[in-house]
């Protein structure tokens, strides 16, 4: 219920109360203060303490088990941080895991994606935008429609597809359809394309520049931040991705961070520190990105939230 | 001025007029128009090309795998329906998995509305540092589902985890034993899931802070206490978002899969209570090999898919208040 009072003090005026009142501690409305903070404080440490612990369990000796009868929140030996160089190179597992070596693997599939997206999300994202032509209407209901259609319906015969072309254990599978771009991130662009002013166009026709001049030197460059939320998002989700390489690859060296992972985790002889060393050091990248590009990405997600 | 005016609505009238007649000739739309359309459809090619190659090819494939029994190393056999009368009539696995995923649902879906709500409520205070919270409680939604639940793993493993230490030190001695459980599994990933909470509360809070304050101050000069405030205000002006995210919820809960993957092949797992819908598929499809019965599968997963949100888009119109309706404006 207190969280319920929360909304309305967004844009309360003010004339209700009496001026002073601003500048005087009324009891209420402190303990309301006070409360409030004592549940934020709890829900960050619900979500902190995790990472925490995380930590902890990565800095421990192999042999020292990470569960103890009576859990030892922080290490009280040593700090093993070499433990994050042996699951980087993989040694100290029975079969070597090398997360570098993922790392860099997860890192190609990303840039390839992102490169494939923002080409052609952004050439499509411009034609609906800005170019008038028949069929349009028709093309852009086919492209709500793909947005709606559950992927899971296609990889059986996407599998099978590039099965055919001879494309499995390779990065093809998971890179060459980013070129054919995303719906989601072609509205995304489009919604964002029509904002900007049409004279620019009508001015750069009158200077003699053509269709491909006006989208490459005046409407992408204009472009950058809607571009930036594709580019974020598109790493998110391909440095997250588990069931993509996991369909199409099958060779260790080829493995992504997800499946390195998962295969670390469904063995039962990997020791719990390496194993939660790897998984900070997995979680290391999104967080990065999402401590730099946060606004936007907020931005981004709520702007999806708006489209309901 | 009228003059002037009417003229142009001639001439208005006469250009469509002449490119009505110019679509039947299809010669005459105007060297600059024609000269569009094709750089259009230049810059369409890649997504066409992408549309034919990855979703029109693979459905119209799909539909025909659905009726056979093709393993990739043998040749497919045309089995028609069987694969579906197997499903409803000899499939285990098949209704195991629908019980699964409908128990996530309805656990799953309203805890996460209700909290996710609630959080967007706490996080739209006005108090100081609140930028501090918004950052530290968005987190878990750029982590993988992988990774969060490898943690998570750990942290419910029964014996030595740390959760089941913290609740046998606060004096209950017989803690659940969590995703080793039969019934505490299906929970258990709804917990896990409720750590990343935060990433739907970003939605609620778009929403929020696009009530216009004025509607507050229009219902405090009424005398409406907070829970008015809420009810009157707040609440149908969130039903757009309510849509939403209760879609995209549905939506994600026909479609969990790393959780139970990473969980049902971890240590201390028991096997098939969380043998959730599309994990079903990819054994079906890529363990066993069943492609043909793996596609069936994902259809009867999208056909299933597309009725609930049909549904929930048809009732819609009597529950959800849109402000500003650009139909009606007109």
């Amino acid at each position: 219920m207190r969280t319920v009072e929360a909304a309305p003090t967004v844009g309360a005026p003010r004339r209700v109360v009496p001026r002073h009142s601003k500048w005087r501690v009324r009891p209420r409305r402190l303990l309301f203060r006070v409360s409030m903070y004592l549940v934020l404080l709890a829900l960050s440490a619900f979500i902190l303490l995790p990472a925490g612990w995380m930590l902890n369990a990565a800095l421990k000796p192999d042999l020292e088990p990470v569960f103890t009868p009576n859990p030892q929140w922080w290490p009280t030996h040593f700090w093993h941080w070499e433990n994050f160089g042996r699951v980087l190179t993989g040694t100290g597992v029975n079969e070597p895991f090398p997360f570098l070596r993922y790392t860099i693997n997860t890192t190609v599939i990303v840039v390839g994606n992102i490169l494939g997206i923002l080409i052609s999300c952004s050439l499509v994202g411009f034609a609906f935008a800005r170019l008038r032509f028949r069929g349009s209407k028709v093309l852009f209901y086919v492209l709500i429609v793909t947005m709606l259609i559950p992927w899971q319906a296609l990889m059986v015969p996407q599998f099978l597809m590039f099965f055919k072309f001879g494309w499995y254990g390779s990065y093809l599978p998971l890179i060459v359809p980013s070129f054919g771009g995303l719906a989601f991130f072609i509205f995304l662009i489009r919604q964002y394309m029509r904002t900007i002013p049409r004279d620019l166009d009508d001015a750069a026709r009158v200077d003699g520049l053509n269709t491909w001049q006006i989208f490459w030197r005046i409407i992408l460059p204009l472009s950058t931040p809607v571009l930036t939320v594709c580019a974020v998002f598109t790493f998110l989700w391909n440095w997250n991705n588990l069931l993509g390489p996991l369909l199409y690859l099958d060779n260790q060296d080829k493995f992504t961070v997800a499946i390195g992972l998962a295969s670390l985790v469904h063995r039962s002889d990997t020791p719990w520190n390496l194993m939660m060393a790897a998984n900070l050091l997995s979680i290391v990248p999104p967080i990065v990105v999402y401590f730099f590009a946060q606004k936007k990405l907020i931005g981004g997600i709520a702007s999806v939230g708006l489209k309901g | 001025m009228r003059a002037g005016d009417r003229l142009c609505d001639e001439v208005r009238e006469g250009g469509s007029l002449i490119t009505v007649k110019a679509r039947g000739r299809r010669s005459g739309i105007g060297r600059l128009a024609r000269r569009e359309e094709r750089s259009a459809y230049l810059f369409l090619l890649p997504w066409l090309g992408g549309l034919l190659a990855f979703w029109i090819v693979p459905i119209l494939w799909s539909i025909a795998l659905s009726g056979s029994d093709w393993d990739i190393i043998s040749s497919p056999h045309w089995v028609g329906l069987a694969n579906f009368k197997e499903m409803l009539f000899d499939d285990r696995h098949f209704w195991l998995a629908i019980r699964v995923t409908l128990k996530y649902m309805l656990l799953s879906v309203p805890l996460y509305m209700v909290v996710g709500l609630l959080l967007s409520l706490l996080l739209n205070l006005k108090i100081r540092g609140m930028n501090v919270f918004r950052t530290i409680l968005f987190i878990p939604s750029v982590l993988s589902g992988v990774a969060v639940a490898v943690l998570w793993v750990a942290l419910l493993n029964p014996d030595v985890g740390a959760l089941n230490e913290v609740l046998r030190a606060i004096g209950i001695h017989n803690p659940p034993r969590w995703l080793a459980s039969p019934t505490w599994a299906v929970p258990s990933v709804v917990l896990i899931g409720l750590w990343g909470v935060g990433g739907g509360a970003i939605i609620w809070l778009a929403g929020l802070q696009n009530i216009g304050a004025q509607l507050y101050e229009a219902a405090l000069l009424d005398g409406a206490g907070p829970w008015e405030r809420f009810r009157y205000v707040t609440f149908p002006m969130l039903t757009p978002t309510l849509l939403f995210v209760l879609l995209t919820s549905l939506i994600d809960a026909f479609q969990v899969f790393d959780t139970a993957f990473i969980v049902s092949g971890a240590q201390g797992a028991v096997g098939d209570s969380l043998r959730f819908y599309l994990l079903n598929v990819w054994y079906e499809g890529f363990q066993n090999g069943r492609l043909g019965y793996a596609s069936a599968e994902s259809w009867v997963l999208v056909l299933a898919a597309a009725f609930v949100i049909l549904l929930i888009f048809k009732t819609s119109g009597r529950w959800v208040y849109y402000e500003y309706d650009p139909e009606r404006e007109r």
